[in-house]
């Protein structure tokens, strides 16, 4: 299964503050040991957000709001994207990450979707899509 | 946190720690099956200790001291009974103490060094052409990727028993045949990573289209099978055949949900929706081969393949399909591993590219090939064949002679609808 692993942003991370050397060091040493072990499928990096944007949706109506944002710990500074077995290698991994700034930080860790975690629900638009395919197919043949 | 909370976690340490563990340790005792038993006997005092204890912060180092520890009990122990049998004096022993305390610095210091060269190894012994495929393919899934006999019999869905035996015997064999836990020589380097290439890509197939059984993949299977591949590939990053082989199971991994039908069914290649294909894999498998072929001018076996697989995976539609790069690719697959199912392959191409006819004509060249005597793809090909040149009657004689000849009830299935289908056709005109 995958796993979006995120690194939550700091008050640095907004101010556009770039990790120190060491930081850099030891996350490059762990990115390379996600790699070596076959785990990081990949990964990025996220500006601040006040190189962000917003686009809020009501109804039929969309308002694009520039960024920053206040809210910061509920915003992104990078993300990874795993291949574990489960949970709870996702888990063990992230706690042999170094802390990604000074002070305080968190990482989330959310399971991806994936098609057979849709079940029953989306077998009807699946099969509307088969269908499809075969009749694109038919009508080569001809 | 929970018994089976800490379960799942010591499961999760094992899963990342154990192949490094047994590797450090093999290095240190010089085989690889006792390795793993000190390895289990270290899971074994986690899985007593933590539920109580809770999980150390470093489980890894934890569970390093633990084997460290057993494999120390166990050199005092032989040591012990060695002493016995000579009956030595006391002078003896006190040079025991001082071998004892060289070899507790000797596991130190393996454990603490640079445990890539140790995994490399623990590879290619596991992977050891002494092995048969099978032995090989379920050692390195218990000792590289750290799953349970049992997680391996699910998988290749044996009974527990059978996977049991054989990674016992696997291990006696590399004991009684002293195989020695070192990297190859550079003149045998070739040789013995193909074998461990072959076995990967064994794994692989056996999730990629499970050769028995209902379901037409088992995507636990690949899934192993690829993180065994990119481990594989990081250990030797100069290899282009290492490269090429992630290469060719990231883009066919890519096509797995777009290969199944919404009731099971396989979806051959040409009639896949592509916007089903996992762009990701794709992604990954494209840049895995631009780096075999960075390293190297001429492409090994693997990387064709994968050169192939990339021929499909740049075309938005089927209709873009590059035959002719695809017929030249299988002919340069056929000059540096020429094999009958290689043929076939070119055949089908060259028919896309120049023609049904020209194509069924190197099919039939190939109709005396014994190692085709019995492989369904055979006459699945040479029905496809036929029903593009009109010759529906010897078009469905074929495709039931294929579905006779497949053990997977998935694959069985598609081919007898093809036959009735090329019936229809028939009745239609």
């Amino acid at each position: 299964m995958r796993f979006m692993v995120m690194v939550r942003a700091t008050k640095d991370s907004e101010a556009g503050v770039l990790p120190d050397e060491k930081i850099l060091t030891e996350m490059g040493k762990f990115n390379e040991e996600l790699v070596k072990a076959g785990v990081m499928l990949a990964g990025e990096g996220l500006q601040a957000s006040s190189k962000g944007a917003r686009v809020r949706f009501s109804g039929s109506k969309r308002t694009v709001i520039d960024g920053p944002f206040a809210e910061t710990k509920e915003l992104i500074a990078g993300f990874w994207l795993w291949q574990a077995k489960s949970k709870e290698e996702a888990i063990e991994w992230v706690k042999r990450c170094p802390n990604p700034f000074s002070g305080e930080s968190e990482i989330e860790i959310r399971q991806v979707f994936e098609a057979e975690d849709f079940g029953a629900e989306f077998t009807p638009a699946l099969r509307k899509q088969e269908e499809r395919i075969r009749a694109r197919a038919a009508a080569k043949k001809k | 946190m929970t018994a089976s909370a800490t379960h799942g976690a010591i499961d999760a340490v094992w899963r990342i720690e154990s192949a490094k563990i047994i590797a450090g340790l093999a290095r240190i005792v010089r085989d690889v099956g006792l390795a793993e038993e000190l390895a289990q006997d270290a899971l074994v005092a986690a899985l007593e200790r933590w539920p109580e204890s809770g999980i150390p912060d470093n489980p890894g180092a934890w569970l390093m001291a633990a084997a460290k520890n057993r494999a120390l009990d166990y050199y005092r122990r032989t040591k012990l009974l060695e002493r016995k049998h000579e009956e030595l004096g006391r002078e003896i022993e006190a040079e025991h103490e001082m071998a004892a305390a060289d070899f507790a610095a000797a596991v130190d210091s393996a454990l603490d060094d640079d445990i890539g060269d140790d995994l490399l190894r623990l590879v290619f012994v596991a992977c050891h052409p002494v092995l048969s495929t099978e032995a090989r393919a379920a050692l390195t899934l218990r000792l590289l990727c750290g799953l349970t006999t049992d997680e391996i019999a699910r998988a290749f869905l044996v009974p527990e028993p059978t996977i049991a035996q054989r990674i016992v015997r696997a291990k006696r064999t590399l004991a009684e045949t002293r195989v020695p836990f070192e990297v190859p020589r550079k003149d045998e380097l070739a040789a013995r990573l193909a074998s461990v290439l072959e076995v990967v890509y064994l794994v692989f197939n056996e999730g990629y289209s499970a050769t028995a059984g209902e379901d037409w993949m088992r995507p636990a299977l690949c899934g192993e099978a690829l993180r065994l591949g990119r481990i594989v590939a990081e250990l030797v990053p100069q290899e282009p055949e290492a490269h090429g082989l992630v290469a060719l199971m990231e883009i066919q991994a890519s096509r797995a949900l777009a290969r199944i039908g919404p009731s099971g069914e396989p979806i051959l290649l040409l009639d896949q929706d592509r916007s089903r294909w996992d762009h990701l894999l794709v992604r990954r498998g494209l840049a895995a081969l631009a780096r075999a072929e960075e390293l190297d001018g001429r492409l090994g076996p693997y990387a064709l393949q994968a050169a192939i697989a990339a021929c499909h995976a740049r075309s938005r539609t089927a209709e873009e399909t590059d035959w002719t790069r695809i017929a030249a690719l299988y002919d340069a697959l056929a000059q540096i591993a020429p094999s009958p199912v290689v043929e076939l392959n070119r055949a089908v191409a060259v028919a896309m590219a120049f023609g049904a006819a020209e194509g069924l004509a190197l099919v039939d060249a190939l109709a005396s090939e014994p190692a085709l005597k019995h492989y369904h793809l055979m006459p699945a090909v040479r029905g496809d064949l036929l029903v593009k040149l009109g010759r529906l009657d010897e078009a469905r004689a074929e495709f039931e002679r294929a579905a006779s000849l497949t053990r997977n009830a998935r694959e069985k299935k598609l081919l007898l609808d093809r036959a009735s289908a090329s019936y229809k056709i028939r009745v239609v005109k």
